[in-house]
């Protein structure tokens, strides 16, 4: 996600002089040349004057983006984890947002994408927390296509955005000529047994849980909720009304992110679904450490979690 | 434009006055801040700053950040006298429905930059801002105003070192260096000093004035910058709750509210201030 991020951003940075990128130090082999002969000019070699490296200091970061916003430029501001969000959330709030400042913030490792380093690197609890700033537009692609469109469509957007990246990527599902849009889910693909509510790359883990699913009799709706705020609720309330329940996945605590807004959305419309569940962090700090992927699998996120969670739910387990 | 037919003196003496009686209206705080930096902002906004009351977005202005946010009365003061918005407003200070907060806000205020309140925030806006003007080749400056206890924040230090590296010529900090911070003496609390050092080690350009003498800090913040490729820090020793006799230099004035005799004994000192 994070390459398909920066290629993007190049394409944007050359067209669009505004746009600045701000790093808290990291971006290795990503932002910057990691050849010690210069043949791999990356983001900070091609945009030397739109890009700035400003040290292991993410509340100035914050602060001199939303400077740089207020004098006209687009900022976005890059680190890992919790580094840009949590470690810098003030300046976040009263400075960028408060501004309406032209600020982006983008984190890689988004969930458990650095598992193995531990929990200061565990992106677990961002969503809800850069959901309930007001006026900060959250997002959370799932795959490198959303990615993408994601990122030129954050430009267009006034004010303070979060972009969550993660290291897994969801395999891609977009028609030819299909419109991303920020605020509205992506139908994947269509059933009526369930519907299956995913953000950020563990939308693959969602789109393997709906195959087998199929193959087991239950046909499951499948939408990627790439807009975390604005939310759309109306996916999600035509989602409690015409299927028979909802499974919401997310790397993410179940406190306050993807499950509690769609829990929200079908309240706020008396839509109760038939069924309803969470999938996502329940068991708070995991001081176990590992990939991903064996993450997911200890705390029940991954496909084969979905597809037992699905049956249960649907009083099909055996 | 209005600004020149007062002196910076009389200017400094409104805004004492305007301080004294908004605090006491709201029954806000942080009226010995405000006395402390009376003549600071008044010789900004009389002599230096760059700014039209009239046009408060020009683009070639030069920005002022008030970044310890809760002496944000002295400001809005500032702006009333010299035709930022009408003299009037003041007195929703603090008042229900106001938006005229106790700490500095810029919405529906023009003429203020950067809304504050958390200490720590404003010399990284400020750094965000003159580096877009080095960017863009633009001769206007960034003037940020701190408090000594603010000076606690680290995140001042990731500033102060960022404009250093950067050699941000077009950038000044100043300190309202009055000693007192919210509980104690800052000597007591947590010691900045050696506190010129600490700003020239980080590559800053540093003068030391008296902040209430108006003449030195004109030509302080006029002669900007002090060094070629620094930005400019001007410590600027003051005394809190300066030109009311009893809010001198007290802790107890960071947070008390003038009334009934107390109010009207500040008001006839400052009315004797030249």
């Amino acid at each position: 996600m994070r390459d398909a991020f920066v290629e993007r951003l190049m394409e944007l940075a050359a067209a669009d002089p505004r746009i600045m990128l701000l790093t808290g130090d990291l971006g290795f082999g990503v932002l910057v040349d990691p050849t010690p002969d210069g043949t791999k000019p990356r983001y900070a070699e091609r945009f030397p004057r739109q890009y700035l490296n400003v040290g292991v200091a993410e509340q100035n970061m914050t602060g001199i983006a939303t400077g740089l916003a207020m004098e006209g430029r687009i900022v976005f501001t890059y680190s890992i984890a919790n580094f840009p969000t949590l470690r810098c959330l003030e300046q976040v709030r009263n400075d960028a947002a408060y501004h309406g400042a032209n600020v982006k913030v983008v984190a890689i490792g988004g969930g458990f994408s650095y598992g193995a380093l531990g929990i200061s690197h565990h992106a677990t609890e961002d969503l809800s927390i850069m959901r309930s700033l007001p006026d900060v537009t959250v997002v959370s692609p799932g795959d490198v296509w959303e990615t993408q469109e994601a990122t030129s469509a954050l430009v267009e957007t006034p004010g303070t955005c979060y972009l969550r990246l993660d290291k897994s990527v969801a395999p891609p599902t977009h028609a030819d000529g299909e419109r991303f849009e920020l605020g509205r889910a992506r139908l994947i693909r269509d059933g009526h047994d369930l519907t299956l509510i995913a953000t950020g790359g563990i939308l693959g883990e969602a789109l393997v849980a709906a195959e087998d699913l199929a193959m087991r009799g239950i046909e499951c709706r499948v939408l990627s909720m790439h807009t975390i705020k604005p939310f759309d609720a109306e996916a999600v309330v035509s989602a409690a009304r015409e299927t028979g329940g909802i499974i919401t996945i997310e790397e993410h605590t179940i406190h306050g992110g993807l499950g509690s807004a769609v829990a929200e959305a079908c309240l706020d419309a008396a839509a109760l679904p038939g069924a309803f569940s969470r999938i996502g962090l329940r068991a708070g700090f995991s001081s176990v450490v590992g990939s991903q992927q064996y993450l997911r699998s200890v705390y029940r996120m991954d496909a084969p979690a979905i597809v037992r969670q699905a049956e249960t739910l649907l009083g099909r387990a055996t | 434009m209005g600004r020149e037919q007062i002196s910076t003196q009389e200017l400094a003496r409104r805004i004492r006055r305007h301080a004294v009686e908004m605090t006491s209206r709201g029954g806000s705080s942080h009226v010995g801040a405000v006395l402390s930096l009376a003549d600071i902002v008044a010789v900004l906004y009389g002599r230096v700053l760059r700014v039209r009351p009239d046009e408060p977005r020009w683009p070639g202005r030069d920005r002022f950040i008030l970044s310890k946010g809760h002496a944000g009365a002295g400001v809005y003061a500032a702006l009333a006298e010299t035709g930022f918005f009408p003299v009037e407003k003041l007195r929703t200070h603090y008042q229900d429905g106001s938006d005229l907060s106790g700490h500095v806000s810029h919405k529906g205020i023009p003429g203020v930059e950067l809304s504050t309140g958390s200490l720590g925030h404003g010399l990284s806006v400020g750094c965000g801002m003159a580096y877009a003007a080095k960017l863009d080749g633009k001769p206007h400056r960034v003037f940020v105003l701190l408090s000594d206890g603010e000076c606690d924040e680290g995140s001042n230090w990731e500033a102060i070192l960022f404009a250093g590296h950067h050699k941000l010529d077009n950038l000044v900090a100043i300190i309202d260096y009055n000693k007192i911070q919210s509980l104690d003496r800052v000597s007591r609390t947590l010691a900045l000093e050696p506190f010129a050092e600490k700003w020239q080690a980080f590559g800053w350009a540093v003068r030391e004035i008296d902040g209430h003498d108006h003449a030195a800090l004109e030509a302080a913040l006029t002669e900007i910058p002090v060094e070629a490729d620094k930005p400019t820090c001007v410590i600027a020793h003051t005394v809190k709750g300066k030109g009311v006799s009893f809010m001198e230099n007290t802790v107890l004035w960071h947070y008390r509210t003038a009334k009934g005799d107390e109010l009207e004994a500040a008001l006839r000192e400052l009315e004797g201030q030249p």
